[in-house]
């Protein structure tokens, strides 16, 4: 596998003869493998490190036509601080926004130590021409963007274009003038858990620093399967080529018990190795206030209202 | 210590009430034994006495053939499939109530680990009562004939492996049918059995129509060999299976056999291989390997085998053994002194031939019976290990190159009960499938169980078949 991977210049039929080459997903089985691991009981003091270690995992993201600079600053106030009550909790990742908004939050961020992505390629479809696509990364970058969640050609990937995917990928790559590169391959639309896996050897052989699950605009979005199996991708990728990848599940994760079941598949999947915001992300909004809520209780026994955290 | 270290989640035994001694359920009641020996049940996890439970001898077997004999004649065997079907359906729905319980009291005598209880062998119990229950009255259409009667009064011997779900396999379907039941749980696991005396007493089953008798080897002996018995289904081992089909070789008694097992798990080159990983742990860890269907002989293409065994490897590293309360453990105990002593034997016997053992690395807890999973590499078809039924966490891996020699491996044993094949291709599955002398054959899936499906064995697996319409026939004057 690593000898054919290692070839310097691809072309559709030797990128197809790899990613067909690939062991085939049983989906039964690895949904019925993510149900199981959903099933974990995470209790005490195994609940207090994984309340932390997701908060301090989330992009934080606003991705809606409507934001605002105000918007976008009050996340970024959140960001830094989540919990203004305790000033023991952790702060988040990163902050996600639009390229025009970059900026905004970069002059929020600054100096702070949460990130800035942006999402950027005609995000969610990806629908635009090349030269669009890397002005569009080109721009995030320069508004301070230190983080680019482009998308993949869906439409060319399933066509079995995978050389135009891998090339763009290889070209917002280098637009992104060494800001981390995620790649989000909306499984959504991929739909086929083979697809799934060939898909995120493609992006990580073409350069990609994070695979992510979704948009948040297409249903499904991140599901645990899913995530699965781009968590083994990920570890037979860094196994095989000796490079770790990061991995980001992004769109409906909402309660801090879903958080937890993604630990839990990271930790026993992927391994500890990944269990760190280098290396898996979680993209969500409303998810911050569920593990807020949730700390709170662990800390001090008691449920608190909505109305104690803060709504940005 | 990792980073993400699961702190201890034990399910509460608060829901169990243990009596201290437990008396045989003779006649809907719980009576005591006629010459008043007893033995202990422990829990196999810490060695704790568990409860004192009564060992019949053979005037308390015959008293328990009489009341079956009695409710068969006067009561079970009158009575419209309608009404034996409503009583199956309230034990179903009793077991579903209580389904905490008895995971907790199933995980406590067995040493299992509770997710499996939990998840597996209490809610295939209900399904299987629920499944019967649905053909009591429908028995005429089962395909033997317009009017099929049942058998009277059947004799059960069951094992330790799946204590609950095996009595159900047995009582449900011979209910079901119009037969009485007496039925020996295993010495080391009567617990469940007894409590589900206690559901029967709840769902108002007639006295006589349900008989539990505990004890051992002797007070099998004295149910299979009573003549009032008019049919025998076993469940255990196949020397024991033997002994009983010879005993039974001198009566009219009919007879059914679910024995041993040394199964095939075949991995071709093309499988889903992290798929097959998990099928292949399943296949041989589920139930600490307690299991007669399981996968115990992997046999992988040579073409794969490195990066298989790399795979499981790096899997078995991350099994979790220990308590079998404990939410999260996937590996509970051995369940008895005795059968761990076997499967010390047979694994050492496996390094003496020259096979290769590894072991997943654990702390194993210093009471109660346990043994680590346990891989076997470089194993032959010659060997032991490759041949003989383990009974535990002990897989032995061997290799072959194409189908035909898959085939030709996985059919030289005396045993045939399962099977597993793992590919992508559909076509070279129902070619090894109409190829493998195994009564149930998996297909990129292993130890699946469902009421409706039946289960038997080929050769010294014995004969046959429980669950299904098929599991109907044991039960049934056909």
């Amino acid at each position: 596998m690593s000898a054919l991977a290692d070839t310097p210049t691809w072309s559709d039929a030797s990128l197809r003869g790899f990613l067909h080459g690939l062991p085939g997903v049983d989906q039964v089985g690895a949904q019925a493998r993510a149900a199981m691991l959903a099933s974990r009981s995470i209790k005490t003091t195994a609940k207090q490190w994984a309340l932390d270690a997701a908060i301090s995992m989330i992009d934080l993201t606003t991705l809606e036509g409507q934001d605002t600079p105000g918007k976008v600053r009050a996340l970024c106030a959140k960001a830094k601080r989540p919990d203004p009550a305790d000033p023991s909790t952790p702060m988040v990742a990163a902050v996600c926004v639009y390229p025009d908004l970059a900026q905004v939050a970069a002059t929020e961020l600054n100096g702070s130590g949460v990130h800035v992505a942006s999402v950027a390629t005609a995000f969610p479809s990806g629908r635009a021409g090349l030269d669009v696509k890397l002005a569009d990364v080109k721009y995030a970058v320069a508004a301070g963007a230190d983080e680019v969640d482009m998308v993949i050609d869906r439409g060319a990937f399933l066509s079995g274009r995978y050389q135009q995917v891998f090339d763009e990928i290889t070209a917002v790559k280098q637009a992104s003038d060494g800001a981390h590169l995620k790649v989000i391959l909306e499984t959504g639309e991929l739909v086929t858990l083979d697809n799934v896996r060939r898909a995120s050897w493609l992006a990580m052989l073409a350069g990609a620093d994070f695979i992510k699950t979704s948009t948040g605009k297409v249903t499904p979005a991140a599901t645990l399967p899913v995530t699965l199996v781009m968590l083994e991708a990920v570890r037979d990728f860094r196994d095989a080529h000796g490079r770790q990848v990061g991995v980001k599940a992004a769109g409906g994760i909402r309660t801090a018990k879903d958080a937890l079941r993604y630990l839990v598949l990271v930790n026993e999947t992927a391994g500890e190795d990944w269990l760190d915001p280098r290396w898996f992300r979680l993209g969500a909004s409303s998810l911050l206030n569920d593990l807020l809520m949730q700390r709170t209780k662990l800390a001090t026994g008691r449920y608190s209202g909505p109305d104690y955290f803060t709504l940005d | 210590m990792g980073k993400f270290e699961y702190a201890p989640a034990p399910e509460s035994r608060a829901v169990v009430s243990l009596r201290e001694s437990y008396g045989l359920f003779i006649g809907g009641e719980f009576t005591p034994g006629v010459d008043g020996h007893a033995f202990k049940t422990i829990s196999p996890a810490t060695e704790e006495v568990l409860a004192e439970v009564t060992e019949a001898g053979p005037a308390d077997v015959d008293r328990a053939v009489i009341a079956a004999r009695k409710a068969y004649e006067h009561t079970w065997a009158l009575m419209p499939g309608t009404e034996r079907a409503k009583y199956l359906f309230r034990i179903a729905r009793i077991v579903q109530e209580r389904a905490r319980e008895l995971a907790v009291l199933e995980s406590l005598d067995n040493g299992k680990p509770i997710r499996e209880s939990r998840d597996v062998d209490i809610p295939l119990v209900a399904a299987h009562f629920f499944y019967y229950a649905g053909w009591a009255d429908k028995l005429e259409h089962a395909g033997f004939g317009p009017a099929p009667r049942p058998l009277g009064v059947v004799g059960q011997v069951i094992p330790w492996n799946f204590p609950l779900l095996m009595l159900a396999w047995k009582i449900a379907p011979a209910l079901a049918c119009g037969n009485t039941v007496v039925l020996k749980p295993a010495e080391t696991t009567p617990l469940t059995a007894l409590a589900f005396a206690e559901i029967c007493q709840q769902a108002d089953v007639p006295p006589g129509v349900v008989n539990i008798v505990t004890g051992a080897g002797e007070t099998g002996r004295a149910l299979v060999t009573h003549p009032g018995i008019d049919k025998v289904a076993f469940t255990g081992s196949t020397e024991v299976g033997k002994e009983i089909a010879r005993a039974c070789a001198h009566s009219r008694q009919k007879l059914t056999l679910e024995l041993g097992g040394k199964a095939a798990n075949i991995v071709f080159e093309d499988a889903p291989i992290d798929q097959a990983v998990e099928g292949i742990v399943n296949g041989i860890f589920f139930n600490q390997g307690h299991v007669c269907c399981a996968g115990s002989r992997l046999l992988v293409q040579e073409s794969v085998y490195t990066e298989v065994l790399a795979a499981l490897r790096r899997r078995l590293e991350t099994l979790r053994l220990g308590d079998p309360l404990d939410k999260n453990t996937d590996v509970g105990a051995i369940n008895s002194a005795a059968q761990l002593a076997k499967i010390r034997e047979l694994s050492q016997v496996g390094e003496a031939e020259g096979a290769q053992r590894w072991s997943a690395p654990c702390d194993l807890p210093v009471k109660g019976f346990w043994f680590p999973p346990t891989v076997f590499t470089g194993v032959s078809q010659a060997h032991r290990i490759a041949r003989e039924e383990i009974f535990g966490p002990v897989l032995s891996v061997l290799t072959f190159r194409t189908p035909a020699e898959a085939v030709e491996k996985a059919n030289n044993t005396p045993y045939g009960l399962s099977a597993g094949i793992w590919t992508d291709k559909g076509s070279l599955i129902l070619w090894m499938a109409s190829r493998l002398r195994a009564g149930v054959v998996w297909a990129n899936t292993f130890n699946k169980f469902d009421p409706t499906s039946p289960f038997g064995g080929y050769k010294e697996s014995g004969y046959g078949r429980e669950g299904g319409r098929h599991g109907l026939e044991a039960y049934l004057d056909v």
